[in-house]
């Protein structure tokens, strides 16, 4: 249990502990994923940008968490800090990253390569640019799983044609030898998704994986995933923005606003009620078939740029629920019951 | 796929043609070749002989079918320089202007692309910079001036190299060639590096540019989420996609080649094609002008058509038709 | 001065100011250039005047090998001129030769393609297999080609003539790509809301070509052109060398080369060379600015 001290207020009384192993899990189960103030950081002609700004998370092994957020919040960011892909000029600036209780954040080149793939493996969002044109998918996946496992060319194939059955596609063993152009997008993004899990990774970073699929696949594909990473004990993260695929799918998910967590905590919980402001206005931005409505609720105001984010909690100016203190200080994630919310609403203490 | 060649062929054609109308122009347009070949003190029987021997009292278009059916033949008449027919004297130069242009090709192959991947591989390094500094020296160059230090150098200073001619030549069938013997190789050293460095420089600018391209798409990235090691990546997938769209420009470049070779050949005095058309250009000697420049873009013609059907080869994406679910 | 503080301070400049490369090599261009129109003045000699030239003087080496004479630094040719005022005078020449031929194939490549852009149809197509037929022919080949059979029409030409057949022949084969990348750009622009709307409410085509099109296409042309003076300065000499360019009469910087080529084996060997050094610094400088402002102006390195 640590008791957390904010530094502006140490004479106040001390916020409520945040003990973050008070979501779902049993208290004695090591998370597969810890994520611990990570700082990520662009330096341009124009100063230093924080792109991330101490994002704390966890991950549970088997779990689907999902990560949501408006074009910016720094979504996809964290998945590639995970997995070692930041572009350059981007870095890691801060915290740490700790795999299966390993920390892999600081590690080189070469020793980053055998953990991608094999213990975390990645999706991407356009399946029609993710795969190489020139070679045929059987290849793709081969040199994959061989590159991983110690196998002979003729196992490795019996198992790429395992995989795509795994994946739904349909006559297999002859679809193997066939190149990517000759797949439609959703039946890309299963072969996508079969090489993912080609090396058996315990942890998948799914970057808005059915954006760019129709709408009648999407829900295929996810369902898909789910049930694939399900049947391998692997975890998922599941970056999108779209809430309706985070209700259906996920176990938790982590609200991002501006760089940073704006709460966190068991799915239905923070749809249907939400701690933070800032994701009680989201989940009152989705049109509900079922209610009668003039207009979309809406939040004032937009997301502020990297350049310009407002000092204490970078959501006061928008907040309706504002306090003199929002301005000044940070919110750490407090308890706000079920769920974890970084917003002073929820302070033990009645400050002012 | 069978509709995309004949498409094709129907270009060819219509370029052939147009190349063809064009050079038959010079002939009736550039000069009277008659009172060249004949000085300007000729009687007018003597001028009106060698008109009707060489056709030109017939009407325009009786002339420019005669010169179709006679060039797709290869015959292009006498040359007005040096009397003999025009079709054997480009007979006799063509090999040793293809054998230049074949080693300056495979020169500038084997050397650029080698330095084009590491360029692309090791940016920021000093040898790349070395590498990109040198091509923008190969482009600032002109050819002729290459051509003209190299020689300086290894032929009148050092003396390793000669500096003009073909040296010893072996004939095989009608082919005379100098790549069979010590001495021809000698000679064709310094007028392949002249011929060869633009072409270089090219073809490295060309593969470090679609490197670094291939190299920021998703599927590289997607690769490197998949752990695979980096020879994999740089060598099994990148370089293979780079090199596809590299390959068919370089072989579109390759007409730039022999067009090249007559600068290179005019400074290295070498008994090629190119050294014909120039001293063909300085005498206004159409028939030989109008036979190059049908040749040429017979070569032309071929390459393209040539290259595009590798493309087919290649790519995949081009092969096979219709889409399975 | 506004406007050039603004050029100044905008991305570009201060990629200007930041890259010594850059601005060394615009230093030697502007001084190239510099000394190539003053040459009247700047230039010890003139070796053009008759009257100066003395046999005596003629195929001295450079002024610092033994036999040279600090009058003629760089040494002279074999009827006595002075190789360094040659030099400043081909490389008016040269220059000339260079910028005129771009600017003539910039406007009318930029004519073309706006036009093609613009009217489409037809128009767009029949330019489109002209300039693919154009472009599948290597450039110099087609130089030559306009430059020998414009000196099989003027055998005689005065100079001036035979000057301005050469920039022809590299006018015509330099304008093709200006109309490509102009025709792909007005194509954009034209299906833009703002164009269509503006056609709505009668604006001509002509202004809207002129007002919203050409400034948005201006940059990668700007890029283009300025490389392509280094190729044009080339091919002009890479022609007079060949024989087809400027006249010994008024020779630019490659016939100054072709001609001390003659005297290469006999020793002689800054005849040719000095030239060849003002030809590599003019293209390698103008390379150097060339390949900088592609970089600045690309968007996607910024």
């Amino acid at each position: 249990m640590n008791t957390k001290q904010h530094p502006a207020s140490a004479d106040a009384p001390a916020a409520a502990p945040s003990d973050r192993q008070s979501d779902t899990m049993p208290a004695a189960a090591e998370p597969l994923l810890r994520v611990k103030d990570l700082v990520v950081e662009f330096p341009t002609r124009a100063g230093t940008l924080r792109a991330l700004d101490k994002i704390s998370f966890d991950i549970a092994p088997g779990e689907v968490l999902g990560v949501v957020g408006e074009s910016g919040a720094g979504k996809s960011l964290t998945g590639a800090a995970i997995i070692g892909l930041l572009e350059p000029p981007g870095r890691i600036a801060g915290g740490e990253i700790v795999l299966e209780g390993q920390r892999i954040d600081n590690l080189d080149h070469e020793a980053m390569r055998h953990i991608r793939g094999r213990r975390i493996g990645a999706i991407f969002q356009d399946p029609l640019t993710s795969l190489n044109p020139l070679y045929s998918i059987g290849r793709q996946l081969i040199e994959t799983i061989r590159t991983h496992l110690p196998m002979s060319e003729k196992a490795a194939r019996a198992r790429a044609i395992e995989l795509l059955q795994d994946t739904g596609i349909p006559a297999a063993e002859q679809r193997i030898d066939h190149y990517p152009h000759q797949f439609s997008g959703g039946m890309r993004q299963r072969v996508v998704i079969a090489l993912a899990l080609a090396a058996e990774p315990k942890l998948i970073v799914a970057d808005e994986p059915t954006t760019a699929l129709d709408v009648s696949i999407q829900a295929q594909i996810i369902a898909l995933l789910k049930k694939v990473c399900k049947d391998r004990g692997a975890a998922v993260m599941l970056i999108t923005h779209d809430m309706g695929v985070i209700a259906e799918t996920c176990d938790r998910v982590a609200v991002m606003y501006a760089g940073r967590i704006a709460e966190i905590g068991p799915v239905h919980e923070v749809i249907n009620h939400p701690a933070h402001p800032y994701s009680a206005g989201l989940m009152a931005a989705i049109p509900d078939i079922t209610i009668d409505r003039e207009n979309l609720h809406q939040i004032d105001g937009a997301m502020p740029r990297l350049n310009a984010i407002p000092p204490g909690c970078a959501f006061n100016p928008r907040c309706e629920h504002s306090m003199d203190r929002c301005g000044r200080e940070r919110p750490e994630l407090l308890a706000a019951g079920p769920t974890r919310a970084a917003c002073w609403l929820h302070a033990v203490d009645a400050a002012t | 796929m069978f509709a995309f060649i004949l498409r094709r062929l129907l270009q060819a054609v219509f370029v052939m043609s147009t190349v063809a109308f064009i050079a038959f122009m010079l002939f009736q347009f550039v000069g009277d070749p008659v009172l060249f070949m004949l000085g300007q003190d000729a009687t007018p029987e003597q001028v009106r002989e060698l008109r009707e021997l060489l056709g030109l009292d017939r009407s325009f278009l009786v002339q420019f079918w005669h010169f179709l059916v006679n060039s797709a033949q290869g015959d292009f008449g006498i040359s007005l320089r040096q009397g003999g027919k025009v079709s054997s004297l480009i007979a006799e130069r063509l090999p040793a202007t293809l054998e230049l242009a074949l080693v300056a090709a495979l020169l500038a192959l084997v050397v650029g692309v080698p330095m084009g991947v590491y360029a692309a591989l090791r940016r920021g390094n000093f040898l790349s910079q070395s590498f990109m500094m040198f091509s923008l020296l190969g482009v600032s160059l002109p050819t002729f001036l290459i051509g003209i230090l190299l020689i300086l150098v290894f032929s009148v200073w050092l003396g390793w190299f000669p500096s003009f001619g073909r040296g010893d030549t072996i004939s095989i069938g009608g082919w005379k060639s100098g790549l069979l013997t010590l001495d021809g190789w000698h000679h064709v050293v310094l007028p392949a590096i002249t011929l060869a460095i633009f072409q270089l420089t090219l073809i490295m600018r060309l593969v470090r540019a679609e490197m670094l391209e291939v190299l920021r798409t998703d599927y590289i990235k997607f690769a490197r989420a998949r752990g695979l090691s980096d020879r994999a990546i740089h060598f099994g997938h990148a370089l293979k996609n780079t090199l596809v769209p590299v390959m068919t420009i370089t072989g579109l470049q390759l007409g730039g080649l022999i067009a090249f070779a007559i600068i290179t050949e005019t400074v290295f005095q070498w008994p090629g094609m190119g050294l014909l058309f120039i001293q063909a250009v300085n005498f206004a000697d159409i028939p030989v002008m109008a036979a190059y420049l049908c040749l040429i873009s017979l070569i032309f013609v071929v390459i393209n058509l040539a290259v595009d059907l590798l493309y087919f080869a290649v790519d995949p994406r081009l092969r096979v038709s219709g889409k399975g679910h | 001065m506004r406007r050039l503080q603004r050029i100044w301070n905008s991305d570009v400049g201060y990629s200007f100011r930041t890259s010594p490369v850059a601005m060394g090599a615009a230093l030697v261009a502007l001084l190239c250039v510099f000394s190539a129109v003053f040459a009247g003045w700047v230039a010890p000699h003139n070796p053009f005047d008759l009257a100066t030239l003395d046999l005596a003087d003629a195929r001295l080496p450079p002024a610092w090998i033994a036999d040279g004479s600090a009058k003629f630094v760089l040494g002279t040719d074999d009827q006595g001129r002075d190789i360094l005022s040659a030099l400043m005078y081909g490389a008016r020449i040269s220059l000339a030769v260079g910028f005129a031929s771009v600017i003539l194939s910039v406007i009318i490549g930029v004519a073309f393609g706006l036009l093609a852009g613009f009217l489409g149809g037809w128009v767009d197509a029949a330019l489109m297999r002209l300039c693919d037929v154009m472009l599948s022919f290597p450039a110099i080949l087609v130089a030559l080609l306009i430059a020998g059979v414009g000196r099989a029409v003027f055998p005689n030409a005065p100079d001036n003539l035979a000057l301005g057949v050469l920039i022809v022949s590299i006018t015509l084969t330099g304008w093709v790509q200006y109309a490509r990348t102009v025709r792909g750009s007005t194509m954009v622009e034209r299906n833009k809301e703002y164009v269509q709307a503006a056609r709505v409410t009668g604006v001509t085509s002509l202004r809207i070509m002129r007002r919203h099109v050409l400034p948005n296409v201006m940059g990668p042309v700007l890029v283009l052109a300025t490389i392509q003076v280094a190729t044009a300065i080339i091919t002009e000499a890479t022609l007079s060398f060949l024989g087809v360019g400027a006249p010994p009469t008024s020779p630019s910087l490659g016939t100054l080369i072709r001609i001390g080529n003659d005297y290469l084996f006999s020793g002689e060997w800054w005849i040719t060379i000095f030239p060849g050094l003002m030809l590599i610094i003019i293209a390698l400088s103008v390379n150097l600015l060339g390949d900088w402002l592609r970089d600045a102006l690309n968007p996607r390195l910024r």
